[in-house]
């Protein structure tokens, strides 16, 4: 077995008594003291801190300086539109592979900064960051440069309703991003020096928030100011796995993987119209389009368990006549919603919101209803 | 009466021939916040770690096993719609079901309090 990596935050989980677990190759938070039901509703009340430093943060850069020369090559390897981002913008989509499997998920940001706005910023899963840099070096030109910060950047995640105010504290500027807009800046208020960040508006639980990638070290001191603030509690993974859950999120290698198309995984919101043709240029845009056309595909669904039993991952979903449908890929308990609440794939025609199904849960048949997605109301702001 | 622990962390209670079979607050603590018990139903046959019951956290569930052989005779239904009073009371309220012992001898292979408490502080 290799050696488990750690986060440059790895000292103040332990100092801070978390469980740690092995995740996707790191030493990760899985709880705090405060336990994961507590941690999940503090972070919907008021500001959950996340280290989300596994995630692999990579640079695309253009030699020519020249955006669309980055803009353009990436789209070749996912179905978003990059070449009309604007400084500052990000944009969530995947990369697929050439049946139009998902590879990975991840978020694209242009730079904003003066003399970067040429540069690319992708966030990527922990599990997937080694294979999506291979695909990067393999798929990018030779005048594109695929520079991976791993071994320099942290990442945070900062959500709930006071992160603002409390980001705030260190700079009020992040209160005037929208949410998927990004920023590089200054923070200090109370730090004893100022850490230069990129700030961005978006996160993985429903709630408003920022991800904040920074050095490892103002890393480390900007995390242990923002724990001084009696309203951020530390989160691990455990609330954060059920905090996307009830937002609808995908988690990749649960609900998504090279089994599935963006199309069937319910993210056809993040192919822009002029991408969805099977012409648009990308990997994998012939799966896109004809799972678009053809009504035998299976779709993901939000469903909701009735009673109190929860559905895990891999429980069977039967139509009322008993015949198979799908599967869950993700389940568990809801602690905002106070229900049991699910994620799966099901046959098309059994898509719509309300239709009845059964759940065979440990050889029972126990009720259930498809569901409209997400089960905790967003709480982005949009300005 | 007296109680014993498994290697699992269940506890049976014993008075005369019938057991009162919970989880070790140390198990409790370790599941975290406890969101669904599903429990056997009554007259069900157990052998010794047979599945007795399963408890739910966030985000996983987990069995628990009989001590030893024996009857289900009463659960605690109150467990389903107050689940988390496991947590807050694993070694009394938060019990699970009761058991008409078949063999008390195997009651003789499970450790006492003074054991498991070694036992946990070992792990």
């Amino acid at each position: 077995m290799t050696d488990l990596k750690i986060t440059a935050l790895h000292e103040m989980h332990k100092s801070l008594g978390a469980k740690m677990m092995p995740f996707a190759g790191y030493d990760m938070p899985v709880q705090y003291p405060l336990g994961v039901l507590k941690e999940h509703l503090h972070t919907r009340e008021k500001a959950g801190l996340f280290d989300v430093s596994h995630m692999g943060q990579v640079f695309l850069i253009p030699e020519d300086k020249d955006f669309k020369t980055a803009a353009k090559a990436l789209e070749k390897l996912v179905p978003a539109d990059i070449q009309s981002l604007e400084p500052g913008q990000q944009r969530y989509s995947q990369f697929l592979n050439a049946d139009g499997g998902i590879l990975d998920d991840l978020m694209i940001s242009r730079l904003a900064m003066t003399g970067y706005e040429h540069c690319l910023y992708l966030v990527v899963n922990a599990g997937c960051k080694d294979d999506d840099y291979a695909h990067l070096e393999a798929h990018m030109p030779k005048n594109v440069t695929v520079s991976v910060k791993d071994d320099t950047l942290s990442l945070i995640a900062l959500q709930g309703p006071r992160a603002a105010n409390i980001l705030g504290c260190f700079n009020p500027d992040v209160e005037k991003l929208t949410f998927m807009t990004h920023t590089d800046l200054e923070l200090s208020g109370t730090l004893d020096a100022p850490v230069w960040a990129h700030v961005s508006r978006s996160g993985y639980t429903g709630e408003d928030g920022y991800e904040i990638s920074a050095k490892h070290e103002d890393m480390v001191r900007l995390v242990k100011e923002l724990l001084q603030y009696d309203d951020v509690e530390p989160i691990g993974l455990g609330a954060r796995d059920s905090l996307r859950l009830e937002a609808g999120l995908c988690l990749y290698g649960h609900d998504i993987d090279t089994s599935v198309s963006p199309i069937e995984a319910g993210l056809i919101w993040s192919v822009q119209k002029h991408r969805r043709g099977a012409d648009a240029g990308y990997l994998g845009a012939k799966r896109v389009a004809s799972d678009l056309a053809d009504k035998s595909t299976k779709r993901l669904v939000g469903i909701q368990p009735e009673g109190r039993a929860p559905a895990r991952e891999h429980t069977e979903i039967q139509d009322m006549d008993g015949n198979v449908i799908g599967q869950i890929t993700s389940g568990g308990f809801g602690p905002t919603v106070g229900s049991p609440v699910a994620m799966g794939y099901v046959a098309r025609k059994f898509t719509k919101a309300g239709t009845p199904v059964q759940l065979m849960v440990r050889g029972k048949a126990r009720a259930a209803k498809i569901a409209k997605l997400p089960f905790a109301p967003h709480n982005y702001f949009r300005g | 009466m007296s109680v014993k622990y498994t290697e699992d962390h269940e506890w049976i209670n014993v008075d005369g021939d019938i057991g009162t079979v919970g989880i070790s607050p140390y198990a409790a603590n370790a599941l975290g916040d406890i969101v669904f018990v599903e429990l056997p139903e009554i007259g069900r046959e157990m052998a010794k770690g047979d599945e007795a019951a399963v408890v739910e956290s966030v985000k996983a569930a987990s069995e628990v096993y009989a001590p030893v052989a024996g009857e289900v005779t009463a659960v605690n239904e109150a467990l389903e719609d107050a689940p988390e009073t496991v947590n807050a009371s694993a070694d009394a309220d938060g019990w699970f079901i009761k058991i008409k012992i078949t063999d008390a001898s195997e009651l003789d292979a499970l450790m006492d309090e003074a054991a498991y408490k070694t036992y946990c502080d070992g792990l």
